[in-house]
């Protein structure tokens, strides 16, 4: 017996038919491949930029931009260099998916409630909503709000209004708030109020159980900063914030926050386009917790409203969360489509920094960079959420 | 026993009315729009809507001035083709008129809808009052085209195969078409627009990027540790960018790279990066798929002795695919959409097309004309193939227990 065994092994199968060689094998054949690929591709780049003349490498960031940019939020002239330019676009990148992101998450999960309502009407009208915008693409939408909307608005000196909002083809001006005096006093008045508000609701509600009689513990914390917001007033003389309602001055508006066409466009066409499907994605959540759930929510007598904020809801947000995510990172993503109207994000100002110092393989390196950092940090935070929502199971 | 409860016991005061009427007009009615005053109040906030936003869009589409459409239609659907050279797109439609007929006859389902729809955007575009008498003849044509693979495709069930396998040709040998096939002229690409380009640019994109991403897809779960990693860096680093950021790449550095060798046309390259852009979310569809299949299929499929080339082959891919394949269309339907983020490079399809028409001194203030017209139409084909999606969707899952 030993002794066929020790047969077997002097007979092993030729190298190209051996289980363990094949893989080694394979991977090296595609590794030569890829690498070889590479080679010819850099190798064809460096020559062809030599022949123009350009070296790689960063150092052009140091340059003077010599380009303006309209919305800056920091302080930028055009002698500033390019790494300063890259670093406002992708200041004005973050700006656009920071609004973005929070507007389409509060009318997506308005459609998306509308949409399960039990109203005919108003289900037939989110669903229309949500067809005709998802079914046209993002950049015919920013087209429309952009020189369709925006850019047709009348001159500024004839500036439409309605309501405290000023419309002209400069740019929309919106109300904004100033600082009064008082404003320290009545941030710390107003943390105070809120503790206190906290501790009386959880007062009530414990009195509520105990008792089984009807305390109204939310309407008391509302009461406890209502009052507190009477006395700060009292004290300072004068509310934390005053409103300003914008006014054309001349060639400019006075007063209030000014949004550029090209901005209030690509806003717009995401946070709309972005709510059709963060709609569908809640309402698929909703539906995806299980029906006894809200029938035993039913049995125990809840409202309808409560069983959705109680039960429902915190149940759904588990399926919610991961596809919610990458429509989050999609927006983000889109918002490079702002290279379109006008609107100076990162991959605008890169495209302006590639054809004006002429580095079209560094500026797009950058913009790559930039992206996948915003991917990166929002899914780190996303899985975050997600684990804190995720079910504790034994 | 005198105190046990009397269950069956009712008293006059507890009889029970009958229960509301919920049947015809008026149960309809007050179940579904006036069952309480929250219920009325959005029933009238979304009915002030819909008349509000219906009345201003109604107003809007009889008020406006839609010659801006009617003198540049031939632009805005086919670009700069020249006019001599038109057969040769109408060639293309009658192929795929008659392709649409038979697999309506072949398979029916889907197809009829899909066929249907089609022919009566071709009736909608034969009333539509600008149109030429001769392009009128070719549209009768062609819907009678239709109607006759569809009677042939009833009869003969033979076809099947090689309508197939036309499908599957349709993009090359329209391609072919246009270059001439060598005998004839080449339109040259850069005068390819309009419609018809989105159209070419969205086909090649979707057919070509579909065997990418099934090659990632098992690339990715490849236990070959180099052909694993170098599948999942390629996935997150395409998915991590914008589409715009990989069209500025090939616009502008694949001259670059290639070096002067070799020339490729724009169109050529936009659709080399549609295809290996929508290949790396194909593939993380397909890999849901592929995850999907139970263990037991991939035990089974080794214990009859299949090797793993025929257990993917014949076992595993045809499984995951199916289930799959409502995802893929709704990726089919991203493609299609984005299509249009070709007019930021330059390239004159439908919207791009659209813009240059804004940009003529002659239309000025048509700006929304334009756009809405050309909304519509990505509307009618984006809801066509959402509607297929979900069609397939219920079909590819009636087989499951």
């Amino acid at each position: 017996m030993s002794k066929l065994l020790n047969q077997k092994k002097t007979i092993s199968p030729p190298f190209w038919r051996n289980r363990k060689i094949i893989p080694i094998i394979l991977q090296v054949v595609f590794a030569i491949i890829i690498l070889a690929l590479g080679y010819l591709l850099i190798n064809n780049a460096l020559s062809g930029l030599k022949q123009i003349g350009i070296q790689l490498g960063f150092d052009f960031l140091a340059n003077t931009a010599g380009f303006s940019i309209s919305e800056a939020m920091i302080d930028y002239q055009p002698t500033d260099t390019y790494g300063k330019a890259l670093v406002i676009g992708m200041l004005n990148t973050l700006r656009v998916a920071f609004f973005g992101i929070i507007l389409t998450t509060i009318l997506g999960l308005i459609v998306g409630l509308s949409r399960m309502s039990k109203n005919w009407l108003l289900s037939k009208l989110a669903g229309a909503y949500i067809e005709i915008f998802r079914n046209t693409p993002l950049l015919v939408q920013i087209f429309i709000w952009f020189y369709a909307v925006f850019l047709p608005m009348p001159k500024i000196q004839e500036a439409l209004q309605m309501g405290p909002m000023l419309f002209s083809n400069r740019g929309t001006a919106i109300p904004w708030y100033e600082k009064n005096q008082g404003i320290l006093l009545w941030g710390i008045l107003f943390l105070v109020s809120f503790v206190i508000a906290f501790f009386v609701y959880r007062l009530m509600l414990k009195k509520q159980i105990e008792s089984g009689k009807k305390n109204f513990p939310s309407l008391w914390a509302l009461g406890v900063i209502v009052v507190v917001a009477i006395v700060s007033y009292v004290v300072t003389g004068n509310a934390p914030v005053s409103f300003h309602t914008p006014t054309v001055a001349g060639n400019g508006f006075d007063g209030g926050f000014v949004l550029s066409p090209g901005f209030s466009a690509i806003l717009l066409g995401l946070v709309i386009y972005t709510s059709t499907f963060i709609a569908e994605i809640i309402r698929a959540g909703v539906n995806g917790v299980n029906k006894g759930q809200s029938e035993a929510a039913k049995a125990l007598g809840l409202k309808n409203s409560t069983a959705l904020r109680l039960v429902i809801f915190p149940q759904a947000i588990r399926i919610i969360i991961p596809p919610l995510t990458s429509q989050y990172l999609n927006l983000t993503k889109n918002s490079s489509l702002a290279v379109a109207v006008g609107y100076q994000e990162i991959v605008s100002i890169g495209n302006t920094v590639m054809n004006q110092a002429g580095r079209p393989i560094e500026a797009i390196a950058i913009m790559i960079a930039v992206y996948l950092t915003f991917s990166l940090i929002t899914s780190l935070l996303m899985n975050y959420f997600n684990k804190k929502a995720q079910l504790v199971e034994r | 026993m005198n105190n046990e409860p009397q269950i069956n016991a009712t008293s006059d005061s507890s009889v029970v009315g009958p229960p509301k009427n919920t049947v015809g007009v008026g149960g309809w009615l007050k179940t579904n729009l006036f069952s309480g005053w929250a219920n009325i109040i959005l029933t009238i906030v979304s009915a002030t809507i819909i008349s509000y936003v219906v009345f201003h869009t109604g107003k809007f589409i009889f008020l406006a001035d839609w010659t801006v459409i009617e003198s540049n239609f031939r632009l805005l659907m086919v670009g700069q083709f020249p006019l001599e050279e038109t057969w040769r797109v109408w060639a293309a439609v009658f192929l795929i008129s008659a392709l649409l007929g038979s697999s309506w006859g072949l398979w029916r389902g889907v197809m009829r809808h899909v066929t249907l729809v089609i022919a009566g955007l071709m009736v909608f575009s034969l009333i539509l009052p600008f149109i030429q008498t001769n392009t009128r003849l070719i549209l009768v044509g062609n819907i009678i085209c239709i109607f006759l693979f569809y009677i042939i495709g009833r009869k003969v069930t033979k076809l099947k195969i090689p309508v197939l396998l036309l499908w599957i040709l349709f993009i090359p040998l329209v391609i072919s078409l246009f270059n001439g096939f060598g005998i004839l002229p080449k339109v040259n690409s850069n005068i390819w627009g309009g419609f018809l380009l989105t159209l070419l640019i969205a086909s090649v994109a979707i057919v070509c990027s579909f065997p990418l991403g099934v090659l990632l897809a098992l690339g990715r779960r490849s236990k070959l540790p180099v052909v694993k990693w170098f599948c999942i860096i390629y996935i997150e680093l395409i998915r991590g960018i914008p589409l715009i950021t990989i069209l500025f790449v090939f616009q502008l550095m694949l001259p670059l790279f290639l070096g002067n060798s070799i020339e490729v046309s724009n169109v050529l390259r936009v659709m080399v990066g549609f295809t290996l852009f929508s290949a790396a979310y194909l593939a993380e569809n397909i890999r849901g798929g592929l995850q999907s299949i139970p263990r037991g299929q991939f035990e089974a499929a080794h214990a009859l002795g299949l090797n793993s080339t025929y257990t993917m082959g014949f076992i595993v891919l045809p499984q995951a695919i199916k289930a799959v394949i409502p995802a893929c269309v709704g990726q089919f339907i991203s493609i299609f959409k984005d299509t249009s983020l070709v007019a930021i490079v330059g390239l004159t399809e439908l919207l791009g097309m659209g813009q240059k028409v804004i940009a003529n001194p002659a239309f000025l203030g048509k700006n929304m004309e334009v756009f809405l017209f050309i909304a519509f139409i990505y509307f009618i084909f984006c809801s066509l193939m959402s509607y297929v999606s979900r069609r397939l969707e219920n079909t590819l899952g009636a087989g499951e227990r």
